[in-house]
């Protein structure tokens, strides 16, 4: 298979650094080319790498509530910048407090997310949709 | 006694320094007006005769020439993101020692071509994508290229996957392939493309800015001169084995036009609740200020600190600092010749370097995160550094180096910057650290030791 390339990052003022490493090597397992941008990533910075390198997935964790506000606007950004139609994912505790997540995964779908993923996902319900919606295997 | 001749062509002066290898000693060194408009060799045979006033005739076993003459090594460089290969190509660029006239990211356009056409590059530096990213800029600004009149070599230095497709869209123009800047995303690899540079230079760049005649009557022009700046200031650091460098460190070279800063540290994050964002940056680094310098530039300065401020460290009123510095920017050769000239000399002369150490330095900030206190540092953290180097013509002869140089520390005007807390200075008084870095080529230990007992002989404050 041609080698999919993922920018992924914690986004905003969040530096929950265990996770994405723990991302970084599940998905790098699975067959992905992985762009770790680790924690405290702007917008502006998933747009620079994934623009670079020609990426095929935007995966933002987020981990400290504060998502809803970090996301906003990332998928008018790209499309600007070039990334039309880029898959965008985001996933973690992206929201404050606990809600329920239908609500929560439609805000962010109309955000321009493609996939939402509630707190406790593991990395294989990911790859599982990544592969999906990549087209791989 | 073993005498080597090492001349520096540069865009003014021709500088030559005579040095005994075998003690070894700084012989003696001298200076007369480079003549490339005519023959460069009549500017270095009076400069060589005066330099034989003072040493007497002199035999030399070998002569190395480095140059900024003829308008220096011009480059443009063309990369993607702004902040990724963009960066990547003129750090390569300035390391190499070039006058980068030029930085250009994402689709070249029309209006582009038409700039780059005259600035009249002597080689274009073209970047862009990862090795295995994006390939359509690159090769969309390589065809543009095509049609940029000019006899400029291109070195291709992107994405390895669109290489040779670059070289055929080129074909008109001579192409070198390197490897990528930035093969992986946020991986600075930027000796390939500087040593290609280098190879272009020694090749053709000489040859065509009339310097052929000189690099006949010495063994090898070698290097442009800010490369040998970076080789001495490289060497002065680390050392060899068996003969220690300094340590790390800042150099600030002021000229009249411009000022170029130098750092030999690694300056990476040093506590574990500092985060680094952007480009790592080349452990040695050179930043040129093209908008500061002592006279062809002196409104950059002012723009830059500011009237007030130029004026309070002058000690004059700011009316009288305006007329002066009117005055030498239209007198670019004007020496000061009373009190209130050294003082706005001094004045100008430490803004310049604080101007742009500031610029070449890192910075740090508070962020307040939901786990607390964080900080995000960008660029270099030279706040541990503890030796700057000071060098130029504009500043070794100003009033009070090493007070004007003590304003590349940091201060709490400017909390944020990553300059060091404090630091010994060194003044390079016989103006010989770029010789040094051509002597190095071939006589590493002898320009080491000969750096060293210069920088740090009698007069240099502790």
């Amino acid at each position: 298979m041609e080698q999919k390339t993922l920018v992924i990052g914690v986004i905003g003022a969040d530096v929950h650094a265990v996770g994405i490493k723990i991302l970084d090597h599940a998905f790098t397992d699975a067959g992905f080319n992985v762009i770790n941008l680790g924690v405290m990533v702007s917008q502006e910075e998933y747009i620079a790498a994934a623009i670079e390198s020609d990426a095929d997935a935007i995966v933002v964790s987020s981990l400290y509530g504060h998502g809803e506000l970090d996301c906003r606007g990332l998928r008018q950004k790209c499309d600007e910048a070039g990334l039309e139609g880029i898959l965008l994912y985001v996933g973690g505790n992206i929201v404050v407090g606990k809600q329920p997540f239908e609500g929560v995964e439609r805000r962010f779908l109309a955000m321009g997310f493609d996939r939402v993923f509630p707190p406790g996902t593991s990395p294989e319900t990911t790859i599982a949709s990544l592969k999906k919606d990549l087209g791989v295997e | 006694m073993r005498p080597i001749l090492l001349i520096d062509f540069g865009s003014t002066y021709t500088k030559v320094t005579a040095v005994d290898v075998d003690a070894p000693a700084l012989l003696g060194t001298a200076s007369s007006y480079t003549t490339v408009q005519t023959d460069v060799g009549e500017g270095l045979a009076r400069a060589v005769a005066q330099l034989e006033g003072q040493t007497g005739k002199l035999d030399y076993a070998e002569r190395y020439a480095c140059s900024s003459a003829a308008g220096g090594l011009r480059m443009v460089t063309c990369g993607l993101v702004p902040e990724l290969t963009a960066e990547a190509a003129k750090q390569a660029s300035l390391g190499a020692g070039a006058k980068v006239v030029g930085v250009y990211s994402y689709q070249l356009t029309e209006d582009d071509l038409d700039e780059i056409a005259a600035a009249r590059p002597d080689i274009v530096l073209l970047t862009g994508g990862t090795d295995g990213g994006n390939r359509d800029c690159i090769l969309h600004n390589a065809e543009m290229l095509a049609g940029v009149p000019g006899d400029f070599p291109v070195v291709v230095a992107g994405n390895r996957a669109a290489a040779r497709g670059c070289q055929r869209l080129l074909a008109q123009k001579e192409t070198l392939l390197c490897e990528n800047v930035m093969p992986r995303f946020g991986v600075l690899n930027i000796d390939p493309a500087q040593q290609k540079i280098r190879d272009i230079f020694l090749d053709r760049i000489i040859r065509a800015k009339g310097l052929s005649q000189a690099s006949e009557l010495v063994s090898g022009i070698l290097m442009p001169t800010p490369s040998a700046m970076l080789a001495a200031m490289t060497l002065l650091a680390d050392g060899l084995e068996g003969e220690p460098g300094i340590g790390e460190l800042l150099a600030v070279d002021l000229g009249g036009a411009t000022t170029d800063v130098y750092s030999i540290a690694s300056g990476m994050p040093k506590q574990l609740d500092t985060v680094y964002k952007g480009l790592p940056e080349p452990y040695a680094k050179r930043t040129v200020e093209g908008d500061i310098g002592m006279r062809y530039s002196i409104h950059g300065i002012l723009e830059a600190a500011g009237l007030d401020r130029v004026a309070q460290l002058a000690e004059l009123p700011p009316e009288t600092v305006r007329q002066m510095v009117e005055d030498l920017a239209a007198h670019t050769d004007k020496l000061p010749d009373s009190a209130a000239g050294r003082q706005l000399d001094f004045a100008l002369a430490s803004l310049a370097v604080e101007t742009a150490v500031a610029r070449h330095a890192g910075t740090i900030e508070q962020t307040y995160t939901p786990v607390g206190l964080t900080y995000v540092q960008t660029g270099k953290d030279l706040s541990d550094v503890r030796r700057i180097i000071a060098t130029g013509g504009a500043l070794i002869h100003a009033p009070r180096p090493e007070e004007a140089v003590r304003h590349a520390l940091w201060s709490p005007a400017d909390p944020i910057s990553l300059r060091p807390k404090q630091a010994q200075v060194w003044v390079d008084r016989h103006y010989i650290l770029a010789a040094m870095g051509l002597l190095a080529e071939h006589h590493p230990k002898a320009a080491l030791q000969m750096m060293k007992r210069e920088l740090t002989c009698d007069g240099n404050s502790k």
